[in-house]
């Protein structure tokens, strides 16, 4: 398969940054598109070009590293995947392909299609853990039985990698779906109870502080999560949030 | 015999950790917060222990280079969690595990270790429920669990097939509650180029800042290296594609032995490879053996059909197909360890009963499961005469909600679906049971530099158990690492802080920088992933799921003249103060080129057949290992010397079983 590919190039921050034009032949159907950007990346530097930057690491869709805005679409047509899962199957011989960093505020790029999301970081360390030390004296895991119902949907919730497709795919880039998706883990458990009003509070203001926009529930958001993280979670963050506003000491 | 000291406490086995714990000095609050203390690495082992010993008041700093530490890659592990909690009543016990990890690990781990990992591996579970990790559950709120290969009770931990990733988040939000109080301050996007040594000590690492391409001077009173395994000298493996050993290396080269290098355990469920142009393999979870039968064409001309796309195997009748681990092994049947796993598929496809376009895939059927699960179902909800195809639909409901995830996968890297047609599996390289080696503190022959996790040798032997390496983990960053260090910590109240103005760090900069200037300056053409590439073409052929004395000493040359050649002919552009991935990867394909090498000697060295080391030479009629205890009953510790991995000196560390017979590991 050949392709052309429009692919953003940045230098760094302060860079203006310009879309480049190349061709890539050799591909095969079987091959991920972060293999096709290797085949690239290899003609480039044979050719004296310096390679396109881009985050990866994991390759099987769970490390959450990578992330490209591909035809207009974070991590690129097809639903569930990450971009490290797509296939070029997935494409037609001859396709032009338009390749971008996921664009927000929040996600500064630090050089092509790499950008900085240290901003998730910040909004877990303002509260998305459970304050308990290692300790040997813990009571038995089986102490406190779970119903299963809510065991599933925290667990559901916690499969969230933290890509940032949902902030690159809002048209406010919100950072809502990630937050609300470890609010929910804890919400849902009976170990999250104790700090839950603070948890809410203090992670919804770090996530305004950070310049994430709002939501308007468009839904944009859960189409284009890789892991169909659901936005029942937004709705769960809201009342959390609005009982902690009203209940807060 | 041996210089090592391994420092293993007296007493019964079952009591040495609890009084080793009782007699650790220990370090005073107000002395912890003068004392400094660096974690490299962010998977289970790093996030926990950096977490752990910021909670008990040092100063942490703590290192990765992903751009957050929750991308480890403990993260895609999948299975589950081993802990003898006999949750289930089968009949675990601290002692099982114990003597289940011994066995599996075919003899080669060193009995303290395992028995220590046994005894907290409870303890790792409440902590973790603690946290909110959300574990499966059944319909009375109850811990869930399933079975792995080795053993023949369910004593696994999971959350569906994304253990690994609920366990990491655990640890991380333990580490970003750390970071938020300032006691741990996260370097992400930093890679330790060196070690530094003060008057023989770990003091400190050189770092590159992964963006800016800085070199930057870390010093501190102790250094835990958590930076997993060494898998991706095989250039395929199912580890990240970040995933290096020069961390590692580097300590190696100043000091630290490496014990059982050739030990590596190559996972018999991963998807075939397809092309040259592939990056890494895909594991499918070893959970899948509890449902999944594995087989292939019983006639060498179906299976020569299938290949050609003449055949479906769905087409192939029962008595066609070799169902080759029940066949071989009754009594454990799928669920073997991976190490016999993956040699039985090699031996069918070798004799020319693989499938898939390559023929080196074999198939994993869940069409029994299907059925099976189909009919409880049935069963269950009151159906009476269930159609086939209503059977079929509610044991692909059960399947489902067992192993969507994987299937899932599955569908969308081959295109096929595994409800209806078999998986096609092959081996691959997954973990390395070898290592940094440690004593019983998970200190290695640098003092004041401790190994953890994946990086060190201590508690898999010849070959891990599935759902063993995130036990592991967790037990020496939890519940080990945080009290041992004070043994050696506690010396170090008076030291004061290290200054990174010291001429060693200078030193160890300056030769950092001088490695990466010539590489940036080399006259080459070729870019770095095709040596790569080659080298893990040889250490595959040579030194992979079977090796013997003539592949190994040609591998050996290989190696060296390929190293050679990289050095003269690799290409790298950019420049160094800034962010250069090409660089960053030079450096590291730079180390398994040398690592390949001692690999390769450690494997020559060791005449005998264990666990995932398996010598052409030394097997029995029917094709099974042979151990030869009395000569290889040790730890191969390799020291590096003369500037050159292919001289590296070897020192042997007794294994004495005293709770264990030695005895021929048997599945049958």
């Amino acid at each position: 398969m050949k392709f052309t590919l429009n692919v953003w190039r940045q230098n760094g921050p302060q860079d203006k940054g310009r879309m480049e034009t190349y061709q890539v032949d050799q591909v095969s159907d079987d091959m991920s598109f972060l293999e096709m950007i290797d085949v690239l990346n290899e003609q480039l530097i044979g050719q004296g070009i310096d390679p396109v930057v881009f985050d990866h690491d994991c390759r099987e869709g769970i490390c959450g590293m990578c992330s490209m805005f591909i035809n207009g679409e974070a991590h690129g047509p097809g639903r569930g995947v990450t971009t490290c899962q797509l296939h070029m199957r997935e494409f037609s011989d001859g396709d032009t392909i338009t390749i971008e960093p996921f664009r927000a505020k929040a996600f500064p790029v630090i050089k092509d299609l790499m950008v900085d999301r240290s901003a998730f970081d910040r909004i877990i360390q303002a509260g998305g853990y459970v304050s308990v030390n290692t300790s040997g004296n813990l009571p038995d895991a089986n102490a406190t039985p779970i119903e299963k119902p809510d065991a599933d949907a925290a667990f559901d919730a916690a499969t969230c990698i933290g890509c940032g497709a949902c902030v690159a795919t809002c048209k406010n880039a919100s950072a809502m779906l990630f937050t609300s998706a470890k609010v929910s883990q804890f919400a849902l458990l009976p170990q999250g109870q104790v700090e839950a009003a603070d948890r809410v509070l203090n992670m919804v203001k770090q996530m305004d502080l950070e310049g994430f926009g709002n939501c308007t529930n468009t839904g944009a958001c859960e189409v284009e999560c890789p892991k169909g993280i659901s936005i029942e979670n937004i709705a769960r963050m809201n009342r959390e949030y609005l009982s902690a506003s009203l209940t807060s000491k | 015999m041996s210089t090592l000291n391994a420092h293993i406490p007296e007493g019964p086995i079952a009591e040495k950790w609890t009084k080793h714990k009782a007699k650790i000095p220990l370090v005073s609050p107000a002395n912890k917060r003068q004392i400094d203390v660096i974690v490299v690495g962010t998977g289970l082992a790093g996030s926990s222990a950096a977490a752990s010993l910021a909670e008990l008041g040092y100063n942490v700093k703590a290192f990765c280079f992903q751009d957050s530490p929750r991308r480890a890659h403990s993260i895609a592990a999948q299975g589950g969690i081993n802990a003898a909690k006999n949750y289930q009543n089968d009949g675990d016990s601290t002692f099982r595990l114990f003597y289940d990890t011994i066995k599996g690990g075919d003899y080669r781990s060193r009995e303290a270790n395992v028995h220590r990992l046994a005894e907290v591996s409870a303890n790792i579970i409440d902590q973790c429920v603690a946290q909110g990790v959300p574990f499966a559950r059944d319909y009375g709120g109850q811990l869930d669990n399933r079975s792995f290969g080795g053993v023949q009770v369910s004593r696994t931990f999971y959350a569906k097939g994304q253990t690994g990733q609920q366990l990491l988040l655990g640890a991380y939000s333990a580490l970003s509650r750390q970071i938020a109080k300032g006691r741990v301050k996260m370097y992400a996007r930093h890679e330790m180029v060196d070690l530094v040594l003060v008057d023989g000590k770990a003091r400190g690492i050189i770092a590159r800042d992964l963006v800016s391409g800085e070199l930057e001077r870390h010093s501190a009173h102790a250094v835990l290296l958590c930076t997993g395994g060494y898998g991706n000298v095989f250039y395929l493996s199912t580890n990240a594609m970040g995933s290096n050993v020069t961390a590692a290396w580097k300590a190696h080269r100043k000091g630290a032995f490496m014990a059982n290098p050739c030990f590596t355990q190559i996972h018999p469920t991963c998807i075939p490879v397809s092309g040259h142009f592939q990056s890494k393999l895909t594991l499918m979870s070893e959970s899948l053996r509890n449902d999944g039968r594995i087989w292939v064409p019983k006639k060498k001309e179906d299976a020569e059909a299938i290949r050609a796309g003449k055949l479906q195997p769905v087409q192939l009748a029962e008595e066609d197909r070799d169902y080759y681990l029940e066949r071989r092994y009754p009594a454990f049947g799928n669920l073997v360890p991976r190490d016999v796993a993956s040699r039985a598929a090699k031996e069918r496809c070798d004799a020319g009963h693989g499938v898939n376009k390559t023929g080196e895939a074999v198939y994993l059927d869940f069409a029994s499961a299907i059925e099976r699960y189909g009919k409880e179902a049935a069963h269950v909800q009151g159906l009476h005469q269930p159609s086939p195809e209503k059977i079929r639909e509610l044991g692909e409901a059960i399947v489902e909600s067992k192993y969507g995830n994987l299937f899932q996968m599955y569908e969308k890297i081959t295109a096929q679906n595994p409800y209806k047609t078999p998986m096609m599996i092959y081996p691959a390289v997954h973990y390395t049971m070898g290592g940094i080696w440690v004593d019983y503190n998970l200190m290695t022959t640098v003092p004041g530099l401790f190994a953890l996790g994946e990086a060190n040798f201590s508690d898999h032997g010849a070959n891990r158990l599935g759902a063993s390496a995130l036990m592991q983990g967790l037990a020496d960053g939890y519940f080990v690492a945080p009290y041992t260090v004070g043994t050696y910590l506690a010396d170090d109240i008076r030291t004061g802080k290290i200054s990174t103005e010291l001429p060693e760090f200078e030193e160890a900069e300056k030769a950092a920088r001088e490695r990466m200037e010539k590489f940036l300056t080399n006259p080459g053409t070729t870019p770095v992933e095709v040596f790569h590439r080659e080298l893990g073409k040889i250490m595959w052929d040579q030194c992979g799921m079977a090796r013997n004395e003539a592949g190994l000493k040609q591998a050996i040359a290989d190696i060296r003249a390929l190293r050679e050649r990289f050095f003269k002919e690799v290409k790298v552009p950019g420049k160094m103060h800034e962010m250069n991935p090409e660089l960053d990867k030079a450096g590291r394909v730079a180390d398994f080129l040398e690592l390949g090498e001692l690999m390769c000697l450690d494997a020559l060295s060791r005449e005998e057949s264990c666990g995932g080391h398996f010598r052409e030479e030394f097997q029995s009629e029917e094709g099974e290992a042979v151990r030869r205890d009395d000569e290889f009953a040790y730890v191969a510790a390799w020291e590096f010397s003369d500037q050159d991995p292919g001289k590296a000196k070897l020192h042997k560390e007794a294994l004495v079983f005293e709770n264990v017979k030695l005895i021929t590991r048997s599945y049958k």
